[in-house]
């Protein structure tokens, strides 16, 4: 499919949205909304040394909400025209059930917006170049050694041109390019067979690999699964655990993250619910979701509510400061929104969603911290996980971890789950590096999967429980 | 709206005659009520239809989707299908299925009923089960959630093999999220009840679930570490029984990506365990005529005796092993191509149910939930680390409750440690089916 070059503000014209909007407020209601998308993406899957397939496709609809009172109704159509988004509108409004709107105007003020910049738009990189640089990626997996026995390699890339428009008089819109490249090796050995995963992802163009070259992705998945070939069964119970920078950011978005999200804390389902300007961390954390952090997985120029991202400060050395806030949950509290409302696509209410979320870097060596662990887990990279926001629990599965003997970092472990509580982990934290790296995930929230960032610099956690099947 | 099979007719009428064409239609609509508070929280209606389009020329397979039922555009849609398949591998084994002979089940897996179902009535069923939760128990802090969804499904695939098949199906379910609460302790608990129609949901026992899971945990501990048997509540062995699916597709045998690759005819498990995989059993969720490439689905033999019988395979899966699809191939909507899969797997039921077996135990853990599920375990090396909440078993009787431990063990180790399969089968949404299950040498890590 051709994708036309038209700016995403012409998806649906201005005076239609306005009279849409005028509809969806007819039978009453406090507050209507329109987001319009056209997404087109495409991805190609390398495995066993073929290129299993092109896929390609496009979706184009709007999605239509009507907030009245403490209900909010919702429906989505792929027909643009006015018909069809009348009809939309209409069924949205269904929730405005005493009717007594009456005629509403909506005038719509385009708010300014710079979209992302873009130096190579991968719908313009020839498919047989995708297809190039994936088999490269599975000989220089392949050239890693001959343990190596299989390989897999996904690329996908896509295009979200989105507009918002809503009955407070907002107009944005934006066009949103991502890029990933994901690398498995299955490497075979006298303790039966390991995997090794990396992936590199960015809100980049095709552009991205010439700071981050396949050849790289492939050598560290390899690398991974050949290590983990002398792998002994990692320890269970508790133990001291070094999170190398960039390797553990996902525990905090899971462990912590979630918490902070209005939406849980308006249903007092969270652990940080009422503890705004209470020591929820140990001193020197500082907890940052930040969505205008440069083309990390998580960035984004506006939300999927027309409202520029921004940073937010949720703890600052260990003290909590603020939540994460969408437009109606803000609307809940009279303050305003942080940016962080988001949506899978049309077809999706939005809600509280993290963009980049990460801890900031400390003054101490990473290579001291490591030293001055006695014995524990040196976790290279964590895979997974999973919360529960109201009691803060979290599994992580560890993907890429050391014994720390001695202050030394030796023998490489198999995989095997981390389990603690994110308000407890905060809270034991004793050391900070004065390193940092984040690293791209997909988030999944209420059936809802949005590209996240996560990030944190090399630390230390006194003590987790590691689920693994050796005695500590 | 067009009618769906016409519509994959008309595109595959653009075929030509070097090519393979498959043109997969599908439509669904979903209604989705969630109250808070004795109010309605949020009312959705949702709608998905599109097309997608497998292409198969010179031993190439390339794929294109359009999210919507529009003839121009799965056309177009066609044609970017086909430009795709100009840049894969040739590959001696892509192509679709061919039609074999075997017929499909007569399931009748629609409710009209459903369909018709008032949007009021709705509402009210989520109202009374968030009622029902609040009342339930005074340590009932908050109901976070009380939906109810209904939704339907139906499915065109027309292919230049001669594949020409329709499905539909209905269903519904009710989900509550609790949360107790007790001094300054806090423990949640989920209560759902699913069926193909309004009138199957067992509202009550969806309340009585969430208010029991999220009351007996409260006062919770970490348990020591110990090498002990694990009593799996019925949802936490179909989850397990998901991730065995993985093992047992043909496709990742075929590769050597699993840890069965192999060992056909060996004895993998216990002699009291036996697992199939049978779409064709209208009780099950999974319950479909057709798979997601057009051939009738069966029953297929897994593990019999605790004896390895077979693997699933599609048709590609089953070319590359040299043998024929299972009729297990799945696909995630028109968006995807399909691939192998389990639809609705099953242990053999013992004769206990849950009480028989944890008095048979005696001491023990019974896991109410797993979380990591897909972090902790790898189905390649058999790896199995899962992070575990639920209550010990100490004489033969459910005592204290535990939180924050993690249970580990190797898939391989685990089949040969059943200790027992419950009576207890309870028909879940997804591809497996829940059933008490006992397993022995788990190790607990706690304090």
């Amino acid at each position: 499919m051709t994708l036309t070059d038209n700016s995403p503000a012409d998806l649906v014209e201005a005076p239609v949205l306005e009279r849409v909007l005028g509809e969806a407020l007819r039978r009453g209601g406090d507050f209507a909304e329109i987001f319009a998308e056209d997404r087109s993406s495409s991805s190609i899957f390398l495995d066993d040394r073929k290129v299993e397939e092109l896929s390609s496709g496009r979706d184009r609809g709007a999605g239509i909400r009507v907030i009245v009172g403490e209900t909010t109704g919702f429906a989505h159509t792929a027909d643009l025209s006015e018909t069809g988004l009348l009809s939309a509108a209409q069924a949205a409004a269904a929730v405005a059930r005493e009717g007594s709107g009456g005629v509403r105007e909506v005038a719509l003020a385009r708010q300014p917006s710079e979209h992302q910049h873009v130096r190579m738009l991968p719908g313009t990189v020839r498919k047989s170049d995708k297809v190039d640089m994936l088999l490269r990626a599975d000989d220089v997996s392949r050239s890693a050694g001959g343990a190596i026995v299989q390989v897999s390699a996904g690329y996908g890339d896509s295009r979200r041109r989105i507009l918002v428009a809503n009955s407070d008089g907002l107009l944005a819109d934006d066009d949103r390019v991502r890029t990933r490249l994901f690398v498995t090796c299955v490497a075979s050995g006298d303790g039966g067979l390991q995997t090794g995963f990396h992936s590199v992802a960015y809100t980049l163009g095709y552009e991205m690999f010439d700071e981050h070259p396949v050849e790289e992705v492939a050598e560290q998945a390899a690398r991974r699964a050949i290590t983990k070939l002398q792998a002994r069964p990692a320890p269970s119970g508790v133990l001291p655990v070094v999170l190398k920078s960039g390797s553990g950011g996902i525990l905090f978005h899971e462990a912590c993250g979630h918490g902070l999200e209005a939406d849980h804390i308006l249903k007092d389902s969270s652990a940080y619910t009422g503890r705004i300007g209470q020591m929820v961390a140990s001193p020197g954390v500082t907890l940052v979701d930040d969505g205008t952090l440069g083309p990390n997985w998580g960035s984004l120029v506006i939300d999927d509510e027309g409202r520029p991202t921004q940073r937010n400060v949720l703890i600052r050395d260990g003290v909590l400061t603020d939540y994460m806030w969408d437009y109606l949950r803000a609307r809940k509290e009279g303050r305003t929104s942080s940016g962080n409302g988001r949506r899978q696509s049309y077809q999706d209410l939005p809600m509280v969603r993290m963009t980049n979320t990460f801890l900031l870097a400390g003054k101490e060596d990473p290579d001291e911290i490591v030293a001055q662990t006695p014995n524990g887990v040196y976790v290279a990279q964590l895979g997974g996980g999973q919360v529960n926001t109201a009691t803060g629990d979290f599994v992580f599965g560890m993907t890429e971890a050391y014994l720390i003997e001695n202050g030394r970092i030796t023998e490489p472990l198999r995989n095997a789950n981390l389990i603690g509580n994110g308000p407890d982990v905060l809270s034991k934290i004793d050391a900070i590096g004065n390193d940092f790296d984040m690293s791209p995930g997909t988030c999944g929230k209420d059936g809802q999967n949005v590209s996240v960032g996560c990030g944190q610099p090399t630390l230390r956690v006194t003590g987790v429980t590691i689920g693994g099947t050796a005695s500590a | 709206m067009p009618d769906l099979l016409v519509l994959a007719r008309r595109v595959l009428e653009q075929a030509t005659t070097d090519e393979e064409v498959e043109v997969y239609v599908s439509h669904g609509r979903e209604t989705s009520v969630r109250v808070f508070e004795g109010a309605i929280e949020q009312l959705e209606t949702a709608e998905s239809a599109g097309v997608g389009v497998r292409v198969i020329s010179a031993g190439r397979q390339g794929f294109s989707y359009v999210g919507a039922l529009d003839e121009s555009a799965a056309k177009e849609a066609l044609n970017e299908a086909r430009d795709n398949a100009r840049f894969a591998t040739v590959d001696e084994h892509a192509g679709l299925a061919s039609p074999d002979g075997v017929e499909p089940s007569v399931l009748d897996l629609w409710r009209e009923e459903l369909v018709s179902f008032p949007t009021d009535d709705r509402v009210a069923l989520a109202l009374e089960l968030e009622r029902r939760v609040r009342a339930g128990d005074s340590r009932i802090r908050q109901v976070v959630s009380s939906d109810y969804v209904d939704g339907y499904g139906e499915v065109a695939i027309a292919t230049s093999r001669g594949i020409e098949v329709t499905d539909r199906q209905t269903g519904c379910y009710l989900f509550v999220h609790a949360v107790a609460g007790d001094g300054d302790d806090t423990q949640t608990g989920f209560g759902y009840s699913v069926g193909r129609a309004p009138l199957d949901l067992d509202l009550e026992a969806a309340a009585a679930d969430a208010v029991d899971r999220a009351t007996r945990l409260l006062g919770a501990k970490k348990a020591r570490s110990a090498k002990l048997t694990a009593v799996l509540d019925r949802r936490v062995t179909a989850t397990l029984l998901g991730i065995l699916a993985g093992t047992l597709s043909g496709e990742e045998v075929v590769k050597g990506r699993s840890l069965f690759a192999g060992r056909i005819g060996e004895q993998v498990g216990v002699g009291e365990l036996t697992l199939i995989d049978d779409p064709t059993n209208p009780l099950a969720y999974g319950a479909s005529r057709h798979d997601a490439e057009g051939l009738a689905c069966r029953c297929n033999s897994l593990i019999a005796g605790g004896e390895l019988k077979g693997f699933l395979y599609d048709t590609y899966a089953g070319r590359l092993a040299g043998t024929a699809s299972t009729g297990s191939a799945v696909r995630g909507g028109f968006r995807t191509t399909p691939g192998v899969g389990a639809q609705a797997l099953a242990l053999q039921p013992g004769t206990l149910d849950q009480a028989g077996i944890i008095a048979q135990v005696g001491e023990g853990f019974l896991v109410q939930s797993i979380t990591g599920v897909h972090s902790g375990v790898n189905p390649v090396s058999g790896d199995f680390s899962v992070g575990a909440e639920g209550l010990m078993i100490r004489a033969g009787e459910l005592a204290e409750p535990v939180r924050e431990v993690t249970i580990a063990s190797t898939i391989q180790r685990m089949l040969q440690h059943v200790v027992a399969v419950g009576s207890d089968v309870e028909w879940l949404p997804g591809p497996a089916t829940g059933v008490t299950l006992a397993i022995g040498e788990i190790a607990m890590s706690g304090s």
